[in-house]
C-alpha cells in the first residue's frame, strides 16, 4: 500500500482552503489552508489557543467556518455536517473525547457509526462483538460493559480511539491524543498509527510533545494566532525550530530556582504517612517558599499521596503537620481549612465548571475569603480578585465572562490555578500542571508558580515531566512502589538523574 | 483480579439493575409484606387490582416524563396538556360534533396533545431554553387558554362511546373477600410501557435520547440530530399526556378543567424513585413502573393506616427528596469507589 504514498504528488484525501473563523471578537482562524495526503501523518502544532481544535471542529462539522471551503474526494463543502464528515470517512478523537458518560464502553464505540449509517434500530447484543473486535485488534483491555463515566482518563481516551477506528476511517484526526497516556500506551498508539498509514489513511495529529511529533509525522503544519505560518517536512525541523515558529521567540527552559533560606519555616511535614495497598512510610517536609517536585511512574502512589493530603482518600497511618501542628485530613474540607489546595490531574472534569464563566470559576472556591463584615459577599473584592488574577495569569480570552469550555487547554489550566490562588492557600499541590499545555504557556505557568512560591507559598508539583521538574523545583522526591525512595537536592536535580531514579 | 472474584460482584450488579431497579423491587416487596402483616385486608386480590387500576394514568404520564428526563430535561406541563386535550375533546364531542366513536375521540385528543408537545419541543430545542422554565410557562399558558377559549364547565355526562369503556373490565375473579375486577384500560397502559421500553432499548431514536441526556455537545458531534430528537421527545410526551388525560376522564366518567391539579409531584417522584437521573441520561421503563406502583402502594397504605389525606402529599414529597438524595449519595459513593478501584488497578501496572 505504500505505493499510494509514493506515487508522486498523489491527490490529497482532504483539502482545507482559506478557512476563516471568528468567535465574537476573537479571530480563531485567519485564512488557513492545508492538505492531507493518503498515508501520511500531518502534525498540527501551535501554542494553546492558536486555533488547532477549532480547525479540527470545522473539518468534522462541529463548527461552521465564516468563509473558506473543505474539499474531500473532489467534493467541495462550504461547511461540513457531522454526518457528512463521518460518511466521507473523517473521524475525530476530540480533545475532550466527546464520549457519552452514561453509556457503556461498547455502546460508545458503536453508536456514532450507527448514527452515520442512518440506522433505525439498535441492538446492544450485536454491538458488543463489533466493539470487542476493535478492542482486540488494538490489543487493549477495556471493560466493554462499564459505563464510561467510571473509566480512568486513559481508558476514556482509548474508548474514543476505538470509536474512531471502528468504522473505516480515511482521515483520522487526533486532538492531543497522547496527553493522558503512559509511555507504553503511546507506543501502542503509534503502532496503530503506522498500521493505519500503511492502509492509506491520512492522519492529522495534534500534540505538544515535540519529540513525539517529530517521531510520528511526515509533515508538520504550524499555526500561530490562527495563521498557518509554516508547513514543512518533519525531517527539516527540530524541536527548537518548531518552538520558534510556534511562539515567534526563543524560549528559556533552564533551571531557575530561588535561593531558599535554610531558616525559612516548615509549612508542611509528613511523618510515616501510609495507606494500605497504596503507599507507606512517606515522610518529607516542605518549606515556605519552596517548590517540591514529586515524581514516579503512574501507579507508584504519587497521586494517592497528594489525594491523602487533600483529604480525598484519607491516609490510615502517620501524621501530617501544617505549620508544626498536627492536622486531621479526613475530608477535602479539612484540607482546605488547613490551607492546602490541590489542582487535580484531570482538570477538565475535576477542577472546573465548564459551562460557567471564567469569573465564576475563579471565585467558585473562595466565597468565604471575600465577605464583608456582615457576612455578605464583598462584590468589590470579588471583582478585584477576578480581574487581578485574570490579568496576572494572562488568561487568553475576550473577557472574564467567557465560558471556560471555550478556552484552550493552557488557558483552562490558568483558570484552575486562578481558582486556587483566589483562596490564597499556604500549600498548593499541582498534579501535572502543564499536561496538555504548549511550551509557551508552560514556561509562563512555571513562572507563576515561582512567583507564588517567592511570595511565601509552599508548592508541590507532581509530574512526569523531568525537564519541568528541573526547571522549577528546589528538591525532587522520587516515589516507587508506594515509598519515597529518593529525595534529590541541588545538583542532583537533573533530567538524567530523575529519569534514572524513576525507572530504577 | 481473577475471574472468580469478579463473578459475584458482577452478578450483584446484574441483580441490582442498571438503575437500581432491583433495590426498588425489594423495597416494594418489603413494603407489601409489612403492610400485609400489619393489616391482612391489604393482601387481597381486590386491593392488588385496585392499585393496578389507580396506577394506569400515573404510569402513562410517568412514561412521557421518563423520556423527557432521560433526554436531560424535565416536563411539568404534562398535566396541563392532559387536561387541555381531554377536556377539549369531550367539549367538542358534546357540542354537536357527530360522535366520533372511541377511536375518533382518542385520535383528536392525541392530536391536540402532540400539537402542544410541539410547542414545548420547539421552544426548548430551537432556543435551547431551560426545560423547567419553558414547561412551567407553557403549563400556565395551556391552562389559561383552556379556561378562556374552551370553557370551565364541569361535564358530568360523557359521550356514550367513552362512558361505555369506563365500566368494562378485562376480567373478574371471585375471592372470599368479594369480587375483584381488573379494569380493561390496564391493557393500553401495559402496551404503552412495553412499546416505550422497546423504543428506548432497541431503536436509534431511543439511544439518541440517552446520548443527548448524557452529553448534548457530544451528541451533536456524533451527528445525532439533536433538535429533531428533542422535538420528537416532547411531542411524544405531549401525546402520552393526552392519552393519560383521556383515560383519566373516562375512568372518572366526568371532565373538568380542574382535574389532575398537582399530580405533577406524584409523577415526577415516581420516575425519580424509579431510578431515572434528574441530571439526564439514565432511567428505565421497568424502574418507572415500579416507582409508580410504589407510590400507589404507599398512598394505599396511608389510607388503610388512616393517615389524613393532607399528609399523603407530604409523604410523597418526602419520598421524592429521599429518592433524589439516594441518587446523589450513590453517585458520590461510586465516584469515590472508582478512585479506590483505580488505585488498585494502578498497582498492577508493572513499574
Ligand atoms: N466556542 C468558542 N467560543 C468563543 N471562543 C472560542 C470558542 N472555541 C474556541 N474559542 C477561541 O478560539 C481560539 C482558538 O481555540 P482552540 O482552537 O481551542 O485552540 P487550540 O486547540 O489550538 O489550543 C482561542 O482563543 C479560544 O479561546
Ligand atoms: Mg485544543
Amino acid at each position: 500500500m505504500t505505493s499510494t504514498a509514493l506515487k508522486g504528488p498523489s491527490s490529497p484525501v482532504l483539502e482545507v482552503r482559506n478557512i476563516v473563523k471568528t468567535f465574537g471578537g476573537v479571530t480563531a482562524l485567519n485564512d488557513v489552508s492545508l492538505d492531507l495526503l493518503p498515508g501520511e501523518v500531518l502534525c498540527l502544532a501551535g501554542e494553546n489557543g492558536c486555533g488547532k481544535s477549532t480547525l479540527i471542529k470545522i473539518i468534522s462539522g462541529a463548527e461552521k467556518p465564516d468563509s473558506g471551503e473543505i474539499i474531500v474526494d473532489g467534493n467541495t463543502y462550504s461547511s461540513m455536517d457531522p454526518t457528512d464528515a463521518i460518511k466521507s470517512g473523517i473521524q475525530v478523537i476530540y480533545q475532550d473525547f466527546s464520549l457519552f458518560p452514561n453509556l457503556t464502553v461498547a455502546e460508545n464505540i458503536i453508536l456514532t457509526s450507527a448514527v452515520a449509517d442512518r440506522r433505525r434500530l439498535y441492538s446492544g447484543r450485536a454491538a458488543r462483538p463489533a466493539a470487542q473486535a476493535i478492542v482486540d485488534e488494538l490489543g487493549l483491555h477495556l471493560d466493554l460493559d462499564a459505563d464510561v463515566e467510571r473509566l480512568s482518563v486513559a481508558d476514556k481516551q482509548l474508548t474514543a480511539i476505538c470509536r474512531a477506528l471502528v468504522s473505516d476511517a480515511r482521515v483520522l484526526i487526533m486532538d492531543e491524543p497522547t496527553t493522558a497516556l503512559t509511555h507504553t500506551e503511546v507506543d501502542r498508539l503509534f503502532v496503530i498509527v503506522e498500521r493505519l498509514r500503511s492502509r492509506g489513511v491520512g492522519l492529522i495529529f495534534v500534540s505538544h510533545k515535540l519529540d513525539e511529533v517529530l517521531k510520528i509525522s511526515q509533515r508538520v503544519a504550524i499555526l500561530r494566532s490562527g495563521k498557518n505560518v509554516v508547513t514543512s517536512p518533519a525531517s527539516m525541523l527540530d524541536p527548537r525550530a518548531i518552538a520558534l515558529h510556534m511562539t515567534g521567540q526563543e524560549l528559556d527552559e533552564t533551571r531557575h530556582v530561588s535561593e531558599l533560606d535554610a531558616q525559612s519555616e516548615i509549612v508542611l511535614e509528613l511523618e510515616g504517612l501510609g495507606l494500605r495497598g497504596a503507599y507507606e512510610d512517606v515522610s518529607f517536609t516542605l518549606r515556605r517558599g519552596e517548590i517540591l517536585g514529586v515524581t514516579g511512574l503512574l501507579g507508584s502512589g504519587r497521586t494517592e499521596i497528594a489525594e491523602a493530603l487533600f483529604g480525598v482518600v484519607p491516609h490510615d497511618s502517620g501524621v501530617v503537620k501544617v505549620n508544626g501542628t498536627p492536622v486531621r485530613l479526613h475530608s477535602i474540607n479539612d484540607a482546605i481549612d488547613a490551607g492546602i489546595g490541590y489542582v487535580p490531574e484531570d482538570r477538565l472534569t475535576q477542577g472546573l465548571f465548564m459551562d460557567k464563566s471564567i469569573a465564576d470559576n475563579i471565585i467558585a472556591g473562595s466565597p468565604n475569603e471575600h465577605t464583608t463584615r456582615f457576612g455578605t459577599l464583598d462584590l468589590r473584592a470579588v471583582r478585584e480578585t477576578i480581574q487581578g488574577l485574570f490579568a496576572r495569569l494572562r488568561v487568553k480570552a475576550p473577557n472574564v465572562q467567557a465560558p471556560v469550555r471555550s478556552l484552550s487547554g493552557g488557558n483552562a489550566q490558568r483558570v484552575v490555578l486562578a481558582k486556587w490562588l483566589a483562596r490564597r492557600p499556604r500549600i498548593l499541590m499541582l498534579n501535572g500542571p502543564t499536561v496538555g499545555v504548549d511550551i509557551g504557556s508552560k514556561a509562563e505557568i512555571l513562572g507563576i508558580l515561582r512567583a507564588e512560591a517567592a511570595a511565601g507559598m509552599g508548592v508541590i508539583v507532581i509530574s512526569d515531566d523531568a525537564p519541568e521538574l528541573v526547571a522549577c523545583c528546589h528538591r525532587v522526591l522520587v516515589v516507587r512502589h508506594g515509598r519515597v525512595v529518593e529525595i534529590l537536592e541541588g545538583d542532583d536535580v537533573a533530567v538524567d538523574t530523575i529519569r534514572e531514579k524513576v525507572a530504577a | 483480579m481473577s475471574g472468580a472474584s469478579l463473578a459475584i460482584p458482577d452478578r450483584l450488579r446484574l441483580l441490582r439493575g442498571a438503575n437500581n431497579e432491583g433495590v426498588l423491587a425489594v423495597v416494594l416487596l418489603a413494603l407489601i409484606v409489612a403492610m400485609s402483616i400489619a393489616n391482612p385486608a391489604f393482601f387481597t386480590l381486590p386491593t392488588a387490582f385496585s392499585i393496578l387500576r389507580s396506577s394506569i394514568v400515573p404510569l402513562i404520564f410517568a412514561l412521557g416524563v421518563l423520556m423527557v428526563i432521560i433526554s436531560g430535561g424535565i416536563d411539568v406541563s404534562f398535566a396541563a396538556i392532559a387536561v387541555f386535550a381531554a377536556y377539549t375533546t369531550v367539549r367538542a364531542l358534546q357540542s354537536g360534533t357527530p360522535d366520533l366513536g372511541l377511536i375518533g375521540a382518542f385520535a383528536l385528543a392525541l392530536l391536540i396533545g402532540a400539537s402542544l408537545g410541539v410547542i414545548n419541543g420547539f421552544l426548548i430545542a430551537k432556543f435551547r431554553l431551560p426545560t423547567l422554565i419553558v414547561t412551567l410557562g407553557t403549563q400556565g399558558i395551556f391552562k389559561g387558554a383552556l379556561l378562556t377559549y374552551v370553557g370551565s364547565r364541569y361535564i358530568a355526562d360523557l359521550p356514550t362511546s367513552m362512558a361505555h369503556v369506563s365500566t368494562t373490565n378485562l376480567f373478574e375473579v371471585s375471592t372470599p373477600t368479594g369480587s375483584a375486577y381488573l379494569h380493561v384500560l390496564v391493557v393500553p397502559a401495559v402496551l404503552l410501557a412495553m412499546g416505550l421500553a422497546w423504543v428506548l432499548r432497541s431503536t436509534m431514536f431511543g439511544r439518541s435520547i440517552y446520548a443527548i441526556g448524557g452529553d448534548v455537545e457530544a451528541a451533536r458531534r456524533a451527528g445525532i440530530r439533536v433538535m429533531r430528537t428533542q422535538v420528537a421527545v416532547y411531542v411524544i410526551a405531549g401525546t402520552m399526556a393526552a392519552a393519560g388525560g383521556m383515560i383519566y376522564v373516562i375512568m372518572g366518567r366526568s371532565a373538568s378543567p380542574q382535574i389532575l391539579v398537582g399530580s405533577e409531584l406524584d409523577i415526577i417522584a415516581a420516575v425519580v424513585l424509579g431510578g431515572a437521573s434528574i441530571f439526564g441520561g439514565r432511567g428505565s421503563v421497568l424502574g418507572t413502573a415500579l416507582g409508580v406502583i410504589l407510590v400507589q402502594v404507599i398512598y394505599n397504605s396511608l389510607i388503610l393506616a388512616g393517615v389524613p389525606s393532607a399528609w399523603q402529599r407530604t409523604a410523597v414529597g418526602v419520598l421524592l427528596i429521599i429518592g433524589v438524595g439516594i441518587q446523589a449519595v450513590a453517585s458520590r459513593r461510586s465516584s469515590r469507589a472508582s478512585v479506590i478501584d483505580e488505585t488498585h488497578q494502578k498497582q498492577e501496572v508493572p513499574a
